[in-house]
């Protein structure tokens, strides 16, 4: 067991680091939450310094230590959040990499590390949620093209999306994970109409997405056709599996923020509240430790993340929302006030447990993929 | 980073856990549950012959030479296993207490208002001037009430005591998942409810997440790292028996079932080398630590 890192691996932390320094001061100013648009050309124009600095290829090429690290320091020094960016960096990225053709790869890859393309996930639907195998959005083949139709649900950032990773149903008659295909939707293709769906925060951050005899190339799809539950899979493991990482870090500086808060207001001095802040600092260690721990497994096993993401998510997503019902205690009567940042925390910390599979759905997977207990329904 | 076990401690944890499997199995478990108050001598011994107590002393003192994680690998196996005994503190008198690395000498420790297995000990460390014996909820634990003030733990006690009661929570999962899958009920295995299945996961994910706490602190020794990894195996250890009673039904509540002896084992450890609230303020104080 070893925690210390590579002399290449620090020496990658150094330089990541020094460039921190000089380019976040010069970053422009954080747009507002609800400005979509705005918040888009932020992060797009983020990730395209990282691309130009020679730092954009740590999300598919670089080892997962090297990601892990990069994940780290970045969040350490405040940089901006993938935010518009997460799906494709994060799990489309990695899916195609992992299983589309060369061609594919040099077509989708370079833009959404350049900062030019951003995606969305066309995974959920009215009623494929939990049972995404369930899914009715159905696509038939027409010369060279399939013919979409259906509709799709919680799509995060489609209204500002160019592309969307899209599965779709091409044999009705097949048993439900055997008929699935997995394509890549251009957003800009006509019969799609997004309309915004209000999150409890207020904001418009996902959508529901209406398709009407969309025409995608046979071109767009990644795997064979109806081998999309496989590649669907993959794309799942990475979005439970390594994309919450960062996050962590991030946690963990709230963290030491909300107890220097509570000093100023004088809340420090309850034991109740400073034992449980005492207590989210054993949860968030033990947090990084586990992240740490995954991604050693998945340097062993060459790449894709297995069952191990799912206990993170179980144990992150539930630890996510203790830290900011803790953070209303330490704030006191202003946990009401919106324009508080932790307010706003809070409100979106509601969704970690729904969002990319529910605690109910991960504690099934821990149950049948790792404890070997039978199916049940 | 590689934080993995190496295949050398694969192979000491693999080797420790068949050495308990053949010197205590489930049948020496039962005994010595008949017989509470003797400590089996020739089994510290075999310990002592395996390196358990002298795994942290340099090679030139005779010990071992190894280090905290080892050391954490090879208490995970006695607290999954239940082996009673003094452990962390004669391991801790190795090298200090004639006899103790070679498992001659049983030592135990006054700690936190408690001394245990007093009377089978050879070497008792600190006061035990007024100790009184009391009717032990663990049958595996023999235990003394001892006035005066508590002394300020040892990290590494706690770390091997945290080391214990992840033992116990991964060897808890284990069992609720083996019962729930043999076990059959409106005529399938119990644990195709749901109800069930999710108790045994939340049991994983605990055992888990507290596995990643103590290996990092074994391989940190920072006090933070310690006490963090105390307060998540206390956690998992004793939450996991609980539920582990639960998926076993009326069957768990028996005095044969082994169950309820590693609930009261995990919890004859969450007194040891200092209680959760000192580990919690502890990490408290971390988070402000450095800023006036
Ligand atoms: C903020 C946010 C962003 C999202 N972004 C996207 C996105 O970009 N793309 C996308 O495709 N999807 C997205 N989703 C959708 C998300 O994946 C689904 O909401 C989630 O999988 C749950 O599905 P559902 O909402 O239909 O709930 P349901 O499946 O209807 O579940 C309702 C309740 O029933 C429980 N339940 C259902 N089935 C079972 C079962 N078998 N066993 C036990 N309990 C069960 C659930 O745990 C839950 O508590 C997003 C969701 C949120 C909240």
């Amino acid at each position: 067991m070893d925690l210390t890192y590579t002399p290449d691996e620090e020496d990658f932390r150094a330089r990541l680091r020094e460039w921190l320094g000089t380019a976040l001061p010069t970053l422009p100013p954080k747009p507002s939450p609800d400005d979509w648009p705005a918040r888009r050309a932020y992060d797009l124009g983020w990730q395209r310094r990282l691309h130009d600095a020679g730092y954009a290829d740590v999300h598919w090429d670089a080892s997962p230590t090297t990601r892990l690290i990069f994940l780290e320091e970045t969040e350490k020094a405040g940089a901006p959040y993938v935010g518009a960016n997460f799906v494709g960096l994060l799990h489309a990225g990695p899916t195609i990499a992992a299983e589309g053709t060369d061609g594919q790869r040099a077509r989708w890859l370079p833009p959404i590390l350049r900062g030019e393309e951003v995606w969305c996930q066309g995974f959920s639907e009215p009623e494929a949620g939990s049972d995404l195998a369930a899914l009715r959005t159905r696509a038939w083949r027409d010369g060279d093209h399939y013919v979409v139709t259906g509709s799709k649900i919680w799509t995060s950032h489609a209204e500002v999306a160019d592309w969307c990773e899209l599965l779709v149903r091409t044999d009705p008659s097949a048993p439900k994970h055997r008929g699935i295909t997995w394509l890549a939707l251009p957003m800009d293709t006509p019969g799609i109409t997004v309309r915004p769906l209000r999150t409890l925060a207020g904001s418009a951050e996902f959508a529901e997405v209406f398709l009407d005899e969309v025409r995608v190339p046979l071109a767009n799809r990644v795997g064979d056709e109806n081998d999309g539950w496989r590649v669907t899979m993959v794309t799942l493991s990475f979005e439970r599996g390594t994309a919450f990482a960062g996050e962590v870090v991030a946690c963990r500086r709230v963290l030491t923020e909300l107890a220097l808060q509570a000093r100023e207001n004088g809340r420090w001095d309850d034991p109740a509240l400073r034992r449980r802040l005492g207590r989210l600092n054993a949860e968030f260690r033990a947090l990084w430790r586990l992240t740490q721990w995954n991604v050693s497994a998945a340097e062993a096993s060459g790449g894709v993340p297995g069952a191990g993401g799912s206990v993170f998510k179980l144990r992150y997503s539930h630890a996510r929302q203790e830290l900011y019902d803790a953070a209303a205690d330490v704030l006191g009567p202003d946990r009401l006030d919106l324009d508080r940042p932790w307010t706003l925390d809070r409100l979106s910390s509601l969704s970690y447990t729904i969002a990319a599979g529910t605690s109910q759905i991960q504690h099934s997977i821990v149950a049948e993929r790792i404890l070997g207990l039978p199916k049940g329904r | 980073m590689r934080f993995r076990l190496t295949d050398d401690q694969r192979a000491l944890r693999d080797g420790v856990r068949q050495l308990l499997a053949r010197r205590f199995d489930a049948e020496a478990l039962r005994a010595a549950v008949r017989d509470p108050v003797r400590l089996d001598r020739a089994l510290w011994r075999a310990l002592g012959d395996a390196g358990f107590f002298a795994l942290r002393l340099p090679e030139a003192d005779g010990g071992v030479g190894l280090g905290l994680p080892e050391a954490v690998l090879v208490f995970e196996e006695a607290g999954r296993a239940l082996l009673p005994g003094p452990l962390a503190a004669t391991h801790l008198a190795a090298g200090a207490v004639p006899g103790a690395a070679e498992g001659e000498t049983v030592v135990t420790a006054v700690d936190g208002g408690l001394a245990e297995w007093l009377t089978e000990a050879d070497v008792v460390r600190g006061d035990t001037a007024g100790a009184v014996p009391l009717r032990s909820l663990d049958p595996l634990t023999p235990l003394h009430r001892v006035p005066g003030a508590a002394a300020a733990p040892d990290p590494v006690a706690v770390l091997l005591t945290a080391a214990e009661q992840l033992g116990t929570a991964v060897r808890v999962c284990e069992l609720a998942a083996q019962h729930a899958r043999a076990r059959e009920q409106f005529g399938r295995p119990i644990g195709a409810f749901q109800a069930v299945a999710h108790l045994c996961a939340g049991m994983l994910v605990r055992a888990e997440t507290a596995r990643v706490a103590v290996y990092a602190a074994a391989v940190t020794a920072d006090p933070a790292d310690i006490a963090a990894a105390r307060l998540l195996a206390d956690e998992a250890a004793v939450h996991g028996a609980r539920d582990c009673l639960q998926v076993h039904g009326g069957m768990g509540f028996t005095w044969e079932s082994e169950v309820h002896l590693h609930l009261k084992r995990a919890w004859v450890r969450t007194q040891r080398a200092g209680g959760i609230t000192e580990s919690e303020e502890l990490l408290a104080a971390d988070l402000v630590a450095g800023t006036p």
